[in-house]
């Protein structure tokens, strides 16, 4: 690995200069020049990449998405989103004086200037939180403002001056894709390659970093390094994102992507990669719906694209979704209502000692202190289950063999669990039911066994009721106070 | 540079605002003050519950619930405004909720999806019905918004008396009302923001005080936000409640501290911008943030200065973690 890293640097090297200089540099129609008006043909034209205009934007667009992607990944897992906002904000005064370096759009003075403004806010929130009481949201909130506020006044200053009302800087705050240059598109290759190579090369010490600070120390690397690493990074990002989203909606072409990718995957390669995709289609949605109209702004449309994305992902992502979640609360709710009405049927058997094996509904009623028609449909849900048989005319429900078995087993489970806390934690006897009531439904088998053997096979709960065991479970009738001990089936 | 920063003129910049330009100049003030003092006082209880950047979410927020509330019912009418506005800040409350209740995005990552989706509708909807000439908000307006210009707004008139500019009147009307309000619940306010267990044990119900909290905050953005812009309004949620909070340890002076740092801010900008030319907006948070780095500089308990003259380099900066009793301890 390590050998292999000049080799690495020098394609990453080789890359950047091809971005650099490989873009075609050519002069044509803006996009709001264009007159063609049916969308399919808006279509074709836009994505056949034939107008130079198309394709600095079309590039552009997936430039800044590969970068906000990416870089906004690490900021969405460290919980450090706002940073990202209070950047963006923090980079207007650095813009403008960029602009009257020299009076003109020239990206290389406002890159400068906007990522050293940029640095300086991200200094200033870690100076005021370090030096006062103050919290780090309000920090954040006292730079982003401060900073905001500065830019501001740049900004309407230079408007007043006859050669700054027409340079164009107004676009920094809204963006518009439809603006961006040759000089711009070049800066913004070589800025993402920068990002991609770094976090590539580096990427155990970012992830180390980011999710483990204390081991990162421990092995030797510096989690302040990737920190500011990270930092500045962020700051190129953002700024070469501006002419395209603008200054107020960058952070959310960082957040957005980022956090749609986080709930679709755990791994966080896979996390960065989904991102990276997002943040791609989303400016290229974006840059494309910009294209159709001459007055549409082009990162409001980004934004409002990442955040469909970003919808789409919380409602129906295979893991975290919000659709999955509630299926799997209603199934697991479901399984729970099962469970207890089987336990309350091994209840009724057992008060009369397991003499006659039908239960009927109005038995089961007035145990479970329910209405005759919830269990009615209590019982319905069993036999779909194929956990019992049941009558509707008669009103009686016989346990199927599979039934027993798990009304025996939850009894057990809490049996078994309050003799734990009664006798292990030395919680009181009538304290222990409602602990049990609750983990009788997940406690495992292999969970079960180990109580057994902590309880030397105990026969009676704390409350002088058998506990059935698994020979029990499996013979398919109640315990009996006189079982052999050390009996097991052969089997 | 020097086209760029014009020659101060003391009679231009300082003197003349108060005499000839008195009845613009003291409106304008007038505003910056109130929007400072209702912000401010909710904002300290924003920055005492670390939801400060809340507040600049709902300030981004109400955009969208502007613009339709605009284009449903075609009127600027402020109390259709004020309505939609207000849900639009509600809303984004319970949408930053949504996400990070029911998924596993953490709180800061909303908050950004959150406002910034619906300030891109915001946008979206401004800049298309803009071009179709429909709607007379402007972009750069929302942000940094046209405080130099309430004055030329109608009158109100109230039992015949022509009393001020309709929006300086009612920021006037709800700056008092949050003083009321904050007298008021002062103690549901304070249990609940430093301890919410207390809270409950004391029978304060803090989810509602949270929401009441968030809606009244909504009110005060929404009513700030037309005629100053986005960008004073998140900064006067949190300058002046940082600001004072580094001056004294006890809630009552944070307040009346708050209350002093927006008047400072508010006339402090409006010379700045005369003399500079830039948005009134702006240079009043610029003053305002001037007067917060002098607040951290020279703080007589716990600013930068006194802490290398004293070398209390290890000295906590929280007097509730201090394991000395403070005289002032009790609140």
């Amino acid at each position: 690995m390590r050998l292999l890293a000049p080799a690495r640097w020098s394609m990453v090297l080789g890359l950047c200069l091809f971005a650099a200089f490989g873009v075609v540099d050519a002069h044509a129609a803006r996009i709001g020049d264009l007159s063609e008006t049916r969308i399919w043909e808006q279509a074709i034209r836009f994505f056949s990449l034939r107008d130079p205009a198309v394709r600095y934007a079309a590039l552009g667009a997936i430039l800044l998405g590969t970068s906000c992607g990416l870089l906004g990944s690490f900021i969405v897992v460290r919980k450090m989103a706002l940073v990202g906002d209070t950047l963006s904000h923090a980079v207007l005064p650095g813009v403008a004086v960029g602009f009257l370096w020299n009076m003109s759009k020239d990206p290389i003075a406002i890159f400068i200037g906007a990522v050293a403004a940029g640095l300086l806010g991200v200094l200033f929130v870690n100076w005021i939180q370090q030096t006062t009481r103050l919290k780090e949201d309000t920090a954040l909130g006292l730079a982003l403002a401060g900073f905001f506020a500065v830019g501001i006044c740049l900004v309407t200053m230079m408007q007043r001056l006859p050669t700054g009302s027409k340079s164009g800087i107004d676009k920094f705050l809204f963006g518009q894709a439809a603006a961006l240059g040759a000089a711009d598109v070049k800066l913004m290759a070589v800025v993402t390659l920068l990002s991609v190579a770094t976090i590539f090369l580096f990427y155990k010490e970012f992830l180390v970093a980011s999710f483990d600070p204390g081991f990162a120390k421990a092995s030797g690397h510096s989690v302040k390094v990737a920190h500011y690493t990270l930092m500045w990074l962020l700051a190129f990002s953002i700024v070469i994102s501006l002419q395209a989203v603008g200054v107020v909606l960058v952070s959310a072409m960082l957040i957005t992507p980022a956090a749609a990718a986080y709930l679709l995957t755990d791994r966080m390669h896979r996390m960065v990669l989904y991102s990276m995709a997002f943040g791609i289609a989303s400016g290229l949605v974006g840059a494309f719906i910009s294209f159709l109209r001459p007055n549409l702004p082009t990162g409001p449309f980004m934004v409002l694209a990442a955040s469909l994305i970003f919808a789409v992902a919380f409602v129906a992502a295979p893991r975290h979704g919000i659709v999955v979640r509630w299926w799997r609360q209603r199934s697991q709710s479901r399984r729970v209502q099962r469970e207890n009405t089987l336990k309350s049927i091994y209840h009724v058997l057992e008060g009369r000692s397991f003499q006659q094996e039908g239960v009927t509904v109005e038995e089961l009623a007035a145990r479970r202190r329910e209405t005759v028609e919830e269990i009615r449909q209590q019982a319905a849900d069993l036999r779909a289950h194929e956990l019992a048989t049941f009558d509707k005319h008669d009103g009686v429900i016989y346990l199927t063999p599979e039934g027993w078995q798990r009304a025996a087993a939850i009894v057990r489970n809490h049996r078994l669990w309050e003799l734990y806390l009664t006798n292990a934690a030395q919680i009181a006897p009538d304290h222990v039911h409602e602990d049990a009531e609750k983990i009788e439904h997940v406690l495992g088998e292999e969970v079960v066994r180990q109580l057994e053997r902590k309880l030397a096979f105990a026969k009676e709960d704390p409350h002088g009721r058998l506990i059935p065991d698994v020979a029990t479970i499996q013979r398919g009738s109640g315990p009996r106070r006189e079982a052999p001990s050390g009996y097991r089936r052969s089997e | 540079m020097n086209e760029l920063i014009p020659q101060f003129n003391w009679h231009d910049v300082v003197v003349s605002p108060w005499t000839d330009g008195f009845s613009s100049t003291i409106w304008i003030v007038l505003m910056g003050a109130m929007v400072a003092t209702a912000c401010g006082l909710v904002g300290n209880y924003l920055i005492l519950r670390r939801m400060a950047l809340v507040g600049d979410a709902i300030s981004h927020s109400v955009l969208p619930g502007l613009a339709i509330a605009f284009l449903l019912t075609g009127s600027r009418g402020s109390g259709v405004m004020f309505f939609g506005a207000l849900l639009a800040g509600v809303a984004t409350t319970l949408l930053i909720e949504l996400i990070h209740k029911k998924s596993r995005v953490k709180q800061d990552a909303a908050i950004g999806i959150a406002f910034t989706s619906l300030f891109a509708i915001g946008v979206i909807l401004i800049s298309v019905y803009a071009a179709s000439g429909k709607v007379d908000l402007d972009q750069e307006c929302v942000l940094y918004g046209e405080i130099g210009l309430v004055w030329l707004e109608e009158q109100t008139v109230i039992a015949g008396a022509t009393i001020g500019p309709e929006s300086v009147v009612r920021m006037t009307a709800i700056a008092l009302i949050t003083v009321v309000l904050v007298v008021l619940f002062y103690k549901e306010l304070l249990v609940s923001s430093f301890d919410p267990g207390l809270a409950s044990s004391l029978g304060i119900n803090a989810g509602l005080v949270h929401y009441a909290l968030m809606s009244w905050l909504s009110v005060v953005v929404v009513s700030a936000f037309e005629s100053v812009g986005a960008i004073l309004v998140i900064a006067m949620l949190i300058l002046p409640g940082a600001t004072a909070s580094l001056l004294t340890y006890r809630l009552p002076r944070v307040m009346a501290l708050t209350v002093l740092h927006g008047v400072i801010s508010s006339v402090g900008g409006l010379h700045l911008a005369l003399w500079l030319g830039c948005s009134t907006a702006g240079a009043m948070v610029v003053v305002g943030s001037g007067l917060f780095i002098c607040a951290w500089i020279f703080s007589p308990s716990q600013g930068l200065l006194r802490r290398w003259l004293v070398k209390v380099e290890d000295a906590p900066l929280d007097p509730t973690i201090s394991t000395k009793p403070m005289k002032e301890a009790h609140l």
